[in-house]
């Protein structure tokens, strides 16, 4: 209900004076209805340059075929699967924030859902090009479906973890772009209802004729909980099967029963950095401090705090079971990432992971936002390394010494990572120019009930317990975007 | 005859937005929808819209998916072509598991959004039927169809009196239409 009004002791999520329904339209749309600023045409050049490395070092692979990857007989996987792992693990976030918050009924989730789950396709995309382009015949892609034998192939095996892979990527892919793109249908139509002309034109296309009639909202809404509540175990699934295609080998440090708990904990983890690395940067360049507010960073920060630390145990967990296994190769294999040629990437991957974030339990770092946004690069550079560790460390010594080698990737292994973060960034840039990247329908529900005004209102007021508005208050001074001095004489 | 086809009534403020549906409905004045920026809850029981049964339709077609790929599967490597990997049964129903769930939630997504779609007849390049342009801005709308709600002052003051903001009488249905 719209006149509900929420308990004192809880943070508000919108923070500011006279804010108004008017107001969080204006304050959203200001990006997609003027021309950019002189920031987002640097980030655009600096990405879009980066994309174009990608393009060319893709194609490159796809006439010289990937012999021109450092990958040899022993290291036959390298770092294109380790950025197809991590950009399938950034994606995770998006969905956590649009499917398992909401079911949660976590109403923090409400302006920064578009934003993410708009980071989840774009990574998934990342995600999916790496897989293309190590099939070294990309014309030959379709060759996983399920398509009967006369095109060239048997059935595809059923029993086999990267076929459930194709699966469970290609459907995470599609549900959650249809998830975005339903939820952007109503604010599609308030741009439609705002513009003029072509552009008119265009997003009355793009928003299907949407009204905001009684029965379509209430439509809207169910389709959104069943979608959230069918892609709360898609999103677990998909990384626990990306797991599999590595736990249900024979390779020492591969074949552990850890993998999916441990994995999908590990992509919620470096999802939530990346959404934090993101958002940290539009809030400041969009000017959207009062609907991402400190309430959001921190809360974000606290997820990330933990899922670093299941990631932490599950690290021990794997030393502790190589151990008592008592198996020489795969106590070897653990004494080889601290001891071996690869000392330096297990260290980034202990170091960035579980030591960093260990940093969150203070509430100083917690709420800097220059501390924040570093720590969320470490976690990025932290995941890429476990993912390294995990594949290229354990396969280049396993069971036979003679074949024993070291990964050394070429340029066009570099340029391919480096490529897809351009293009990564490239599509996020693109997206807040002509896309709402706050879902403005969604703040516009919690005005009423969760802002900072309306706690204000209900303070000066004064029919509310001493004790707890002093408590509010004082949860009020980490915000960078609330005015202490107001509730100095109220 | 006044030209006036639908009498809006505009409020600024959801709660006062359910005032005035209370208000007309005490007063025996149907309406004809209510237009709003976001969903308001409440709303739907006044007016008298049922509950949604998309759930239905989603659990059907999560059915059909799940039993659409375990079929297949079984059909491939167990009825048309079986494979003799290390003498393991050819039917082996736990690593058919993660196929038929991926399978069950996409039809369950597409099924039901095609169908929310179909339903309230949402599709690419559909002529959006825009009563009022701010309804999906910052205002909360009350049409009112005017062909036999007379007279229609009375109508225009139960709206003020219930605090909307603004009344239009509007000589066409849809503004958006050139």
């Amino acid at each position: 209900m719209a006149s509900h009004s929420e308990s004192i002791i809880r943070e508000p999520l919108i923070t500011g004076k006279d804010i108004t329904y008017a107001k969080i339209t204006n304050d959203v749309l200001r990006p997609v209805e003027n021309m950019p600023g002189k920031a987002w045409w640097i980030g655009f050049t600096v990405a879009s340059l980066g994309a174009c490395l990608w393009v060319f070092a893709v194609s490159y692979t796809f006439w010289y075929g990937i012999g021109s990857w450092g990958l040899n007989k022993t290291v036959g996987w390298a770092w294109d699967i380790t950025g197809f792992v991590w950009w399938v693990g950034i994606g995770h976030a998006g969905t956590l924030i649009s499917a398992i918050l909401l079911l949660f009924r976590q109403n923090w989730r409400n302006s920064i859902n578009r934003s993410a789950e708009a980071m989840t396709i774009f990574a998934v995309i990342c995600a999916a090009t790496y897989v293309v382009s190590h099939m070294g015949r990309p014309w030959m892609a379709y060759w996983p479906l399920p398509l009967p034998n006369q095109f060239g192939s048997l059935w595809v095996n059923f029993n086999s973890p990267l076929v459930w892979d194709v699966f469970a990527i290609s459907t995470y892919f599609s549900v959650s772009l249809v998830f975005w793109y339903t939820g952007l249908l109503p604010d599609l139509a308030t741009i439609r209802d705002r513009a003029t002309g072509i552009r008119r034109k265009i997003y009355s296309v793009l928003s299907f004729g949407w009204t905001g009639s009684v029965k379509t909202w209430q439509r809207f809404e169910t389709v959104c909980l069943i979608l959230a509540g069918i892609s709360t175990p898609l999103v677990l699934s998909v990384h626990t099967i990306v797991s599999m295609d590595f736990a249900t080998s024979l390779e020492p440090g591969w074949h552990t029963t850890i993998f999916p708990p441990y994995f999908v904990a590990g992509a919620i983890f470096s999802g939530f950095a990346m959404v934090q690395t993101l958002l940290l940067i539009t809030r400041k360049v969009l000017g959207l401090e009062n609907y991402i507010t400190m309430f959001h960073i921190e809360s974000m920060n606290k997820i990330i705090l933990l899922t670093g630390s299941i990631v932490g145990v599950a690290y021990l967990t794997e030393f502790f079971i190589a151990y008592y296994s008592g198996g020489e190769y795969e106590q070897y294999t653990f004494l080889n990432r601290f001891i071996g040629p690869y000392w330096w990437a297990g260290c980034m991957m202990y170091g960035c992971n579980v030591l960093m974030t260990q940093l969150m339990w203070f509430k100083k770092i917690r709420t800097n936002i220059p501390a924040s946004w570093v720590l969320s690069i470490v976690v990025n550079i932290g995941m890429w390394f476990e993912r390294f560790v995990i594949i290229v460390v354990s396969l280049h010594r396993d069971y036979l010494t003679s074949s024993w080698a070291m990964f050394y990737p070429t340029w066009v292994d570099v340029s391919i990572f480096i490529g897809s973060i351009g293009l990564f960034f490239t599509m996020f840039l693109l997206f807040i120019r002509v896309l709402p990247s706050i879902a403005m329908a969604e703040v516009k529900l919690i005005l009423k009930s969760s802002s900072e005004q309306a706690k204000k209102k209900l303070i000066e007021h004064g029919h509310l317990d001493q004790e707890q508005v002093e408590f509010y208050k004082e949860s009020l001074t980490k915000f960078d975007s609330v005015e202490i001095a107001d509730y100095q004489k109220a | 005859m006044s030209s006036t086809k639908y009498i809006l009534g505009l409020f600024e403020d959801p709660d006062e937005l359910m005032h005035g549906i209370d208000t007309l409905q005490k007063n025996s004045v149907p309406i004809y929808d209510v237009y709003t920026p976001m969903p308001i809850h409440g709303i739907e029981r006044k007016l008298g819209i049922k509950d949604s049964r998309l759930g239905y339709a989603a659990f059907m077609f999560g059915c059909l998916g799940g039993t659409t790929i375990f079929s297949m599967a079984y059909y491939m490597l167990v009825q048309d072509w079986p494979m003799n990997i290390g003498g393991k049964p050819a039917f082996a129903i736990p690593d058919f598991i993660p196929i038929t769930f991926e399978w069950t939630v996409l039809f369950t997504a597409f099924g039901m959004v095609a169908t929310f779609f179909y339903a309230t007849h949402l599709f690419p390049g559909r002529t959006p039927r825009v009563m009022d342009y701010r309804a999906t801005d910052d205002r909360f709308v009350i049409a009112i169809d005017a062909k036999g709600n007379i007279p229609h002052d009375d109508i225009t003051n139960l709206l003020k009196q219930a605090g909307a903001v603004e009344v239009k009488h509007n000589d066409r249905k849809y503004v958006s239409y050139e």
